[in-house]
């Protein structure tokens, strides 16, 4: 092969090089079914400790992706907040991930609804990438041991909650 | 008299009153705008300046009330990307991986110089004559063309 051959394809790989770590760099797909969880750590959305979903490593979590500027998490806030009472226990937790918000208004947002379950901060929406989101909101119930069990793309309400979430959780004799 | 004192001690304390009130707003040194066309809406995907989602919205109010507050450009830029990360910004960074953003268009255009510099230098020797040889002048025609060109001339007896 002549050196101008060796330039011109060296020259080609490294345009699809390119292109191919763009593609995979803003490609995401969803978290499936039995796949361990994203549990990279976050700032936590009131005060400057970090937190992450690893810290729940034992018990099971319904983690809530959301935006103060989400009209559907507006209307699921108060069943969550309704779910985490009667459920929240040492084996189990509602965890929030404020995702590409602002965070004066995500504390608002908390404020408002009176939010008593943790809460995260995912300024840049890596998290949010991470599970393979395409909006907000999206639920995800987590077994103790990190994976996904149930995934819902869009709100929950409590219906869902309780035919669908909380046979699962310990105490309902059926985990 | 006593009025005129009283009057002039009255306009000067509002007129003091008015400068201090003036120096207590902070005056903006960017806008809304400018702002808005540098930095991205990290949710559309788009610069601000183009989207209308309610996220833009937010990011737009948050954007207009440091700009009332007298926030500089970067300050401003500083205060979003600690809000949504570096890629809120529409531009680049100059470091990590966006800076061949900036370097590979150098690279390219200096090599796209150098090949075609390398072909008009190329195309030239290859019009020249061979080493060692100059270029002569034609030397007439040939003894063919001599003879065939004789015969025309007998032929039209010019």
């Amino acid at each position: 092969m002549s050196t101008r051959a060796a330039i011109a394809v060296l020259a080609v790989l490294a345009v699809i090089g390119l292109l191919a770590f763009g593609l995979l760099n803003k490609g995401s797909s969803r978290v499936a079914v039995g796949e361990v969880a994203p549990a990279a750590p976050l700032p936590r959305l009131a005060g400057g400790r970090r937190g992450s979903l690893a810290d729940y490593r034992g018990r099971w979590v319904l983690v809530n992706i959301w935006a103060s500027w989400c009209g559907p998490c507006r209307e699921e806030a108060p069943a969550l907040e309704q779910f985490q009472r009667h459920h929240g226990s040492p084996s189990f937790t509602v965890l929030g991930i404020d995702s590409r918000d602002l965070s004066g208004d995500g504390r608002a947002f908390v404020k408002s609804y009176g939010l008593s379950y943790p809460q995260l901060r995912d300024g840049n929406g890596d998290t949010a990438h991470d599970f393979g989101t395409t909006g907000v909101p999206e639920n995800y119930l987590i077994d103790p041991e990190g994976k996904v069990k149930l995934v819902v793309v869009g709100p929950v309400d409590p219906e869902y909650l309780d035919d669908q979430v909380a046979p699962l959780l310990p105490g309902d004799g059926q985990s | 008299m006593a009025l005129a004192v009283w009057l002039g001690v009255a306009v000067a304390l509002f007129s003091v009153g008015a400068l201090s009130a003036q120096a207590a707003t902070p005056r903006p040194q960017t806008s809304l705008s400018e702002i808005s066309s540098e930095v991205m809406c990290p949710v559309c995907g788009t610069l601000l300046e183009l989207a209308e989602s309610p996220q833009a919205q937010r990011e737009k109010a948050f954007v207009s009330k440091l700009v009332a507050a007298g926030r500089s450009k970067d300050e401003i830029k500083d205060a979003l990307v600690a809000e949504y990360g570096t890629e809120v910004l529409a531009l680049p960074q100059g470091s990590g991986f966006d800076l061949s953003a900036y370097v590979v268009p150098v690279i390219a255009f200096v090599l796209a110089v150098i090949a075609l510099a390398l072909g008009v230098l190329r195309w030239r020797r290859a019009g020249d004559p061979p080493d060692g040889e100059e270029e002569r002048p034609p030397e007439g025609p040939s003894a063919e063309d001599s003879e065939r060109l004789d015969a025309d001339l007998a032929r039209y007896d010019l």
